[in-house]
């Protein structure tokens, strides 16, 4: 009995070390701009392109930073999320167009409904390489002050925005 | 027809083999992007450096680090600003910190558990192994059965 300890432990050591690795999600990496202030930009909006948007304009409200493009996959799984977060007005949701192309980017919205007030772009992804966007879709929520205070990596589901969005800009509106 | 064969795919190899190409004209600026790059790592495909991927945020990451060059920032400069915004993550050597210093004692643990293992297990086995005396009835008896068994094969 005595010598199927060790070699049982040792199994237990490893299953529990393995376990815990098919767990975690390697496409995750933590960003070190959370907590930091978002870095500042001024780019072309997407609907009016002679005006620029630029997050100086959004100081002193919480509000969301959504890097999505036409062509990515996963955006088109959060869009819905997107929509009725829009519509419930908890918190306005500012998209920026990344690495894409004006018409599809457009087309897109008409097909599919458009849940930003204002949509900047990003045709040569210098504002995704500031912000840390290594794969869009991307979500930051930034604080009054200017702080990125959440990164979402990967599209928004319905229980995120119920559990972790909604009561940190609750919170953040608070401040 | 064969041989002709046997050449062409032999030509063939160099044409996909190698590294995404660079673009920038100057030599000087293309070593040292290449030096950085190669320490960078690729944060779409993580297992590839920046200078070996294809991925458009490597293309993109590498037009920044080239632009970086011309301005004449430093290496550290270069590799301070990718780890603003990335992460120690992009670092293929990840720097030793609170949070690394499993990953970097860690083998060198393991290796001082495995070769305790490792002694305390031959030193038990030395100690099983214990001088039996023969008496000169049994070394006869073993004679005896050896010369038997020598005659029988």
């Amino acid at each position: 009995m005595n010598r199927f300890i060790l070699p049982l432990s040792i199994f237990i050591v490893v299953v529990v070390f393995l376990g815990v690795g098919l767990r975690l999600n390697p496409r995750e990496i933590p960003s070190p701009l959370v907590g930091k202030a978002a870095p500042d930009f001024s780019q072309p909006q997407l609907y009016d392109p002679a005006n620029v948007f630029s997050p100086a304009d959004l100081k002193g409200k919480v509000w969301l930073l959504n890097f999505w493009a036409s062509w990515c996959s996963g955006c088109r799984t959060e869009h819905p999320v997107l929509m009725e977060l829009a519509k419930s007005g908890e918190v306005p949701i500012y998209g920026m167009d990344y690495k894409d192309q004006r018409d599809e980017a457009m087309t897109w919205l008409r097909r599919w409904g458009n849940p930003y007030p204002v949509v900047g772009v990003d045709d040569a992804g210098r504002v995704g390489i500031n912000y840390g966007v290594y794969g869009v879709p991307e979500t930051y929520v930034i604080d009054k002050q200017g702080m990125i205070r959440y990164k979402q990596i990967g599209p928004l589901d319905p229980d995120t925005v119920a559990k972790k969005i909604l009561p940190l800009v609750k919170q953040l509106e608070s401040e | 027809m064969k041989w002709l064969m046997l050449i062409a795919l032999l030509l063939s190899g160099p044409a996909w083999a190698g590294e995404a190409r660079p673009l920038a004209d100057d030599p000087v600026a293309e070593a040292r992007l290449k030096h950085l790059a190669v320490e960078l790592r690729c944060l779409v495909c993580q297992n590839q450096t920046l200078a070996d991927s294809n991925a458009p945020l490597a293309e993109d990451l590498r037009r920044e680090v080239r632009e970086m060059i011309a301005k004449d920032m430093s290496d550290k400069e270069i590799i301070d600003f990718l780890v603003a915004r990335y992460g120690d993550f992009v670092l293929y050597r990840p720097p030793l910190k609170a949070t690394t210093t499993l990953l970097w004692v860690g083998p060198f643990v393991l290796l001082t558990v495995g070769a305790t293992a490792l002694v305390i297990t031959l030193r038990r086995r030395a100690h099983k192994v214990v001088d039996v005396p023969v008496t000169d009835e049994e070394h006869r008896r073993v004679e005896q059965l050896l010369a038997e068994g020598g005659k029988r094969s």
